[in-house]
């Protein structure tokens, strides 16, 4: 645990070393505004969150990837992984105090969006239920993008192929739960793909939480995925981390 | 106490560690020799669990490295080749972020701290990052880290390689005060380096050992210069008139 914690804190506390933390937070919390404003905030005269939950699974599927690339990319690069995994760490501390650390950045980010928030308090008598709920799908749908984006940064030296892996399965994760393409499938006679594909789809589980249910099936999908992809970095670490 | 047994490692077709076997025991300095290419790292990999080997097995301080490889990585130092280190960090948080996946804390970890900067002459760039330091100041921040739990054992990895005369010469020292009590591997290619540390020398080449004894010993065995015996042992025999040729002139 003391492993653990210690390799969350300098990975936490790098982010804020160099003006890429800040970097991040400005483009994230400039285009979340911008996307909510975008999707009629106003227009719907309505008190409430829903314009500004509408986008986050696309900004997500950018900027998780951006965050968790050189988690383990850039330690294979400089060679620091032999010197990281010679501590007394197991791999799997090791992946689980970066993956935290992450995490943890990007609920910073997402503390900032209280602003918005602030806004429809000001401007109105919002219903808390379905914000809470949607905040906290915002941070578990993080964790499994994050979790997506760490194993991707675990296969590869290189950055930017690690964001670029990341971005697109998160992507494909996303678009899992697009109404047309679930039709399409249903309609083709592929009936339990389209509901596979439902199942996986951080859309689906998403909008459940943000409408303000919570349901046990979707927080159990998103935290799955998450533990999934964890796993498959920790194997994936101990295979090739010599190569 | 390092134990070796029958450790061997396999790259695809190719067979970097052979089966190979020896001892270090407690006051010992063991020069680990070799050609390039020779498994000594691959050994030193081995040995600190970073690679987990195809055949055989170690044991490092009482553990076994199969079975308890967290415990051998408690119990050792150890410094890779080119001592890869966190470039962000400065020296002081470094040191204390090793020192916490150590469990080490409070004044423990602050002493602990406070001795390896002494030993390894750090007091002047503590607060640098480690990216701004000089090469030979990085690679003391790499001997720093693996001294700083006090370990019994230490497996350096070619550790004053790239480093100049004078700092070589101070790396050189400090391992020879820290060898009177503890068990110390190093590998190197510097023939000059085991006659300055070391108390033992094994010659690797191809995955297997060619020869163990003191460096006195060694040199014997090649008309007083251990360069020519490490030469003599580690050509290849269709290189060896050429290596007679020059041994003659």
């Amino acid at each position: 645990m003391t492993a653990l914690l210690a390799v969350f804190k300098r990975e936490f506390k790098g982010y804020f070393g160099t003006p890429v933390a800040y970097v991040f937070l400005v483009a994230f919390l400039f285009l979340a505004a911008l996307a909510a404003f975008d999707n009629g905030f106003f227009d719907f005269r309505e008190a409430s969150l829903r314009t500004f939950f509408l986008d986050l699974p696309l900004l997500f599927a950018l900027f998780a990837p951006a965050i968790a690339m050189r988690l383990w990319s850039e330690e294979r690069r400089s060679g620091t992984i032999e010197f990281l995994l010679t501590l007394p760490i197991t791999p799997t501390q090791a992946v689980l105090g970066k993956f935290f650390a992450s995490w943890a950045f990007f609920g910073v980010a997402l503390i900032f969006t209280g602003s918005m928030v602030w806004t429809v308090e000001y401007l109105g008598d919002p219903d808390y239920g379905p914000i809470l709920t949607g905040y906290l799908g915002a941070f578990l749908m993080a964790g499994a993008y994050l979790a997506v984006a760490t194993f991707f940064s675990a296969v590869t030296k290189n950055q930017v192929i690690a964001f670029v892996l990341g971005a697109v399965t998160c992507l494909a994760l996303v678009y899992a739960g697009y109404p047309p393409l679930l039709k399409t499938l249903d309609g083709g006679g592929f009936g339990f793909l389209a509901d596979f594909a439902e199942s996986i789809s951080f859309n689906t589980h998403f909008e459940l939480l943000q409408r303000g249910l919570v349901e046990t099936g979707s927080l159990f999908a998103l935290i799955a995925i998450s533990i999934g992809f964890l796993a498959s970095t920790i194997v994936m670490l101990q295979e090739t981390k010599a190569r | 106490m390092i134990r070796v047994a029958q450790l061997t490692k396999r790259f695809g077709s190719i067979v970097a560690v052979d089966g190979i076997e020896f001892e270090v025991k407690p006051g010992e300095v063991l020069g680990f020799l070799g050609p390039n290419g020779a498994g000594k790292s691959t050994t030193m990999k081995m040995l600190s669990c970073f690679l987990e080997p195809d055949g055989g097995t170690a044991e490092v301080c009482g553990f076994d490295i199969r079975k308890d490889p967290v415990a051998v990585r408690r119990a050792i130092g150890y410094v890779p080749e080119n001592a890869p280190l966190y470039g962000d960090m400065t020296v002081r948080s470094f040191l204390k972020f090793v020192g916490e996946i150590r469990r080490m804390g409070g004044r423990n970890l602050k002493d602990a701290i406070e001795r390896v900067i002494t030993s390894c002459a750090l007091e002047g760039v503590l607060e640098q990052t480690v990216e701004t330091l000089s090469k030979g100041y990085k690679r003391r921040v790499g001997l720093a880290q693996a001294f700083l739990h006090d370990p019994k054992t230490l497996i350096l990895d070619e550790p004053t390689d790239g480093l100049d005369p004078n700092q070589k010469h101070h790396v050189r020292e400090l391992i020879r005060s820290m060898g009177q009590e503890k068990c110390i591997i190093i590998s190197t290619h510097i023939l000059e380096e085991v006659d300055a540390v070391c108390s033992r020398a094994l010659i690797v080449a191809k995955g297997r050992v060619l020869a163990d004894g003191t460096p006195e010993e060694l040199k014997q065995r090649g008309d007083g210069r251990l360069d020519h015996f490490f030469r003599k042992i580690t050509t290849p025999e269709d290189e060896m008139p050429q290596f007679d040729q020059e041994v003659t002139a």
